[in-house]
């Protein structure tokens, strides 16, 4: 791929070729993916639905009847899930009508949070999967700080969050420190350590003394001091908390410094060619075990703003609520930009947020969300095969049909 | 290998010359670690009472009587057996010599002794209980690691094991309630996993789309697409839909009939006989026909294996999909084998000790089989110390198979190297 394209001065990073090898069709194709999953979607809740089913029966005697149910049934589902992601039309106060925003985006806090990791860790070259494991740590490092020590309230919350960041550094840092060291390929020890942790919170949850509450018998932590808790952002009518702004500040400063820093320059060296970046004279190990560690930091954030905003009143082990997969999907959407996964992480919130309104109001269990997303993600991986279904004319200067992704792991 | 080692260190830089030295060096020092942790649990820790082995069920045709070992004194040799067994260990490292394999094995089962005798203080442990609830929570991790062994050998990273199984799980628990037909439940597992395969195979080879990034979105994709159904389709109509028949368990005649093995390898279901052919036909086939020769050149060097005439794309996609099938009669364990009907997530990451498995037994089929059955041990004797009072939180036993999976791949059991061009995409130029 060393042609002319790799001395164009203005680019700024490999994903920005990525783009013009698509011709700036990158942003049709992520919309198109998204409509594509949703087709995907309503068949499926069609499909299922049992008065579709029912009218299909009769269906060459009066067909009508099956698209009039297959429209009502999918109408429904995706007015819910507009209804409770972004704006509640049907509402008679402005309270709740723009509630469901505001809750779209508490639960794109933790996905954005974890979605910069795992995508600050793939332009390295490296496959963060811990998520899970990483978040657990940062959970627990985080509460721990939260209601053991009775300290200020702004200072309260800044030293568990620092704590808890620490915590998925450190959790991280294992599988960075190891492929450095030792070679040991980092997806099968984060994988691995999802595991080592989940085990290791979950019997310190459940051993007095340690993360239980005390005269509990459940296997539940305590609730965080009122200092630790993220504030609410919007008054009490709302669950929005300032989790959102936390995590506005850490995209920021991954695009800094990704995009503006020699550390950042030389992390997508290391991604982009580590052979090259050797030469050039930077310490490949280095950066493996560095870019792990800020990933697992950003993971924990995650982490942290599940304990410190969504459930303060104390944690199992499932305070994960498998973010730590979610992120991966929101940072392939997002393409590993900071700003792109701050969007993917809102787009998918709204899915999250949405599905329980889905749920709850058409019967439709929420599980179709992980169908769409996981759709998604895979029509956006694959260009080609968008362009395909939508007949799309190929760009000229895509010789190859790769993704930027499949060079990294290509290079490693 | 010794020979070679020497070889080697006679004229070699300093820098290989000091990796050589550690390498010879960081099995005794693991056995030293081992030893102290031996002494520390058997001799410092002591446990009173007596242990119990039981080999025989009472209805068993030929009856070995138990085996009962005082659990304190029993500890003390043990532990004297490690030292002596760690310090032959550090003998052979001196002598630049890489420590033996029958060392290794002899030091792990004497560890294995000494701890069973440790935990069981004043309990019996049912030894044949123990193995037989090893293979039965193996059986799907060596399917797995059979799909898992033959897709990266041909150069596809498959994460997407637990997928498969799910898919294998979901599909022939549906298929075998609705026509009440265990083959075809089978034969639907086979299918699933397929399909599952078809895309991993369909993106990674023909989009050049990232295997990994495939594989972990295709679980997702399979894990969202099954929870739906369940809830959907069998929930609702579960008498119907998700009521399957069980394989019942056939005893082979006169092999049943040995004490311990018979009733542990003998007197299992047909999935289970279908797993012991499996991991023949695919390590023969692997190593000793012209099918696994190609699929191991498409793995290891694509570009050769194109210069002479064979089919790059079409070997890896067509392996990829026979991994896929493989590992979904693993997922037909999960309902078929075992439990019978399907519930949400019910594989619980059980594919990725698989994938663990793989890279464990270094993408050999009868290694990453060991491996397995040691993950179903590690799972199986938590579960037996649990009924019988484990000493050791039952955490820390869930947590081992992952914790030595770590220890391997940082190369400190063994080093483990991956096929050459796995997780590469060929790009025909």
């Amino acid at each position: 791929m060393s042609d002319e394209k790799e001395i164009d001065p203005r680019r700024d990073d490999r994903f920005s070729e990525a783009l013009r090898q698509i011709m700036g069709g990158s942003f049709m194709i992520s919309i198109l993916a998204v409509v594509l999953a949703l087709i995907a979607g309503a068949f499926l809740i069609a499909i299922t639905d049992p008065t579709v089913q029912k009218t299909a029966g009769y269906f060459f005697s009066r067909p009508t009847d099956m698209f009039q149910a297959i429209w009502n049934v999918v109408s429904g589902a995706y007015t819910s899930l507009f209804q409770g992601s972004i704006f509640n039309f049907q509402s008679t106060s402005a309270v709740r009508a723009i509630r469901p925003i505001t809750e779209t985006l508490n639960f794109a806090t933790p996905l954005i949070a974890g979605g910069l990791g795992v995508g600050l860790a793939f332009r390295v070259g490296m496959f963060n999967i811990g998520g899970q494991g990483q978040m657990l740590i940062a959970a627990a490092c985080a509460g721990w700080v939260g209601w053991s020590f009775p300290l200020p309230a702004g200072l309260h919350i800044l030293v568990a969050l620092i704590a808890g960041m620490a915590g998925g550094a450190v959790w991280a840092g294992i599988a960075g420190f190891l492929k450095a060291r030792t070679g040991a390929h980092e997806v099968i020890v984060t994988i691995m350590l999802n595991y080592v942790a989940l085990y290791l919170i979950s019997y310190l949850l459940r051993t007095p003394g340690a993360l239980q509450e005390q005269g509990s018998n459940n296997p539940k932590s305590p609730a965080v001091l009122p200092t630790a808790v993220f504030p609410h952002l919007l008054g009490a009518q709302f669950n929005l908390n300032i989790g959102i702004l936390i995590v506005l500040v850490a995209t920021i400063v991954v695009w800094w410094l990704m995009s503006r820093s020699s550390l950042g320059f030389r992390f997508r060296a290391v991604g982009e060619n580590p052979n090259a970046a050797r030469v050039a004279g930077i310490s490949v190990k280095n950066m493996y075990t560095y870019s792990m560690l800020i990933a697992g930091a950003l993971v924990g954030l995650a982490g942290v703003s599940q304990v410190l905003g969504t459930s303060p009143e104390g944690f199992g082990s499932g305070i994960d609520a498998g973010i730590g997969f979610d992120a991966i999907t929101v940072a392939l959407l997002g393409r590993s930009k900071p700003w792109g996964i701050f969007v993917a992480g809102i787009l998918f919130g709204a899915f999250k947020a949405g599905g329980f309104s889905m749920q709850a109001a058409n019967d439709i269990p929420i599980d179709i969300v992980l169908v769409v997303q996981s759709l998604i993600v895979l029509f956006i991986a694959a260009p080609p095969l968008v362009r395909a279904i939508f007949r799309l004319p190929t760009p000229g200067v895509a010789r190859r049909k790769r993704t930027s992704l499949t060079r990294e792991v290509a290079a490693k | 290998m010794s020979a070679v080692t020497d070889d080697i260190a006679t004229d070699a830089t300093p820098a290989l010359r000091r990796a050589i030295e550690w390498k010879t060096w960081k099995a005794p020092i693991i056995l030293g670690v081992f030893a102290v942790l031996g002494i520390v649990l058997f001799v410092l820790l002591p446990r009173e009472g007596a242990s119990t082995f039981r080999f025989s069920n009472t209805g068993d045709a030929i009856r070995l009587p138990n085996l009962t070992l005082p659990t304190h004194g029993t500890g003390i040799v043990v532990a004297v057996l490690l030292v002596l067994l760690a310090i032959g260990g550090f003998m052979l490292a001196r002598a630049s010599r890489a420590a033996k394999l029958w060392l290794m094995i002899a030091f792990a089962f004497a560890f294995m002794v000494g701890f069973l005798t440790w935990a069981a203080a004043g309990h019996t442990i049912p030894f044949t209980g123990l193995l037989l609830g090893t293979v039965s929570l193996s059986v799907p991790l060596i399917f797995g690691a059979l799909g898992g062994v033959i897709s990266e050998r041909g150069g596809v990273v498959n994460v997407a094991i637990e997928g498969q199984f799910l898919a294998g799980a979901f599909v022939s628990a549906l298929v075998a309630s609705a026509t009440n037909s265990l083959v075809l439940g089978l034969v639907a597992a086979l299918v699933a996993g397929m399909l599952v395969s078809f895309v991993l195979a369909a993106f990674s080879i023909t989009y050049f789309v990232d295997q990994v990034i495939v594989g972990v979105v295709l679980n997702v994709l399979v894990t969202g697409l099954t929870s739906f159904l369940y809830s959907e389709v069998l929930a609702p109509s579960a008498t119907v839909l998700n009521y399957p028949p069980r394989f019942p368990r056939l005893a082979i005649p006169g092999l049943s009939d040995i004490p311990i093995i018979g009733p542990v390898l003998f007197d299992q279901t047909v999935i289970v006989y279908l797993m012991y052919v499996a991991v023949a036909a695919v390590y023969f086939g692997l190593f000793h026909t012209r099918w696994g020769l190609r699929l191991r050149s498409v793995g290891e060097h694509p570009q050769a294996a194109d210069t002479v005439g064979i089919n790059v794309a079409a070997t890896r996609f067509w392996n990829v999909s026979l991994a896929g099938a493989i590992a979904g009669l693993g997922g037909a364990y999960f309902t078929l084998g075992s439990v019978g009907a399907f519930t949400k997530e019910m594989t619980a990451g059980q594919g990725f000790i698989a994938l663990a498995a793989v890279i464990f037994g270094r993408w050999d089929p009868i290694r990453a089989t060991l491996a397995a059955l040691l993950f179903g041990f590690a799972t199986n004797l938590q579960n037996v110390l649990g009924i019988i009072g484990s000493p050791v939180p039952s955490e820390f036993m869930l947590m081992l198979p992952y914790v030595v999976t770590i220890f391997a791949v940082a190369g400190l059991v063994g080093h483990s190297r991956a096929p050459a061009a796995d997780g590469k995409p060929y790009i025909k130029s």
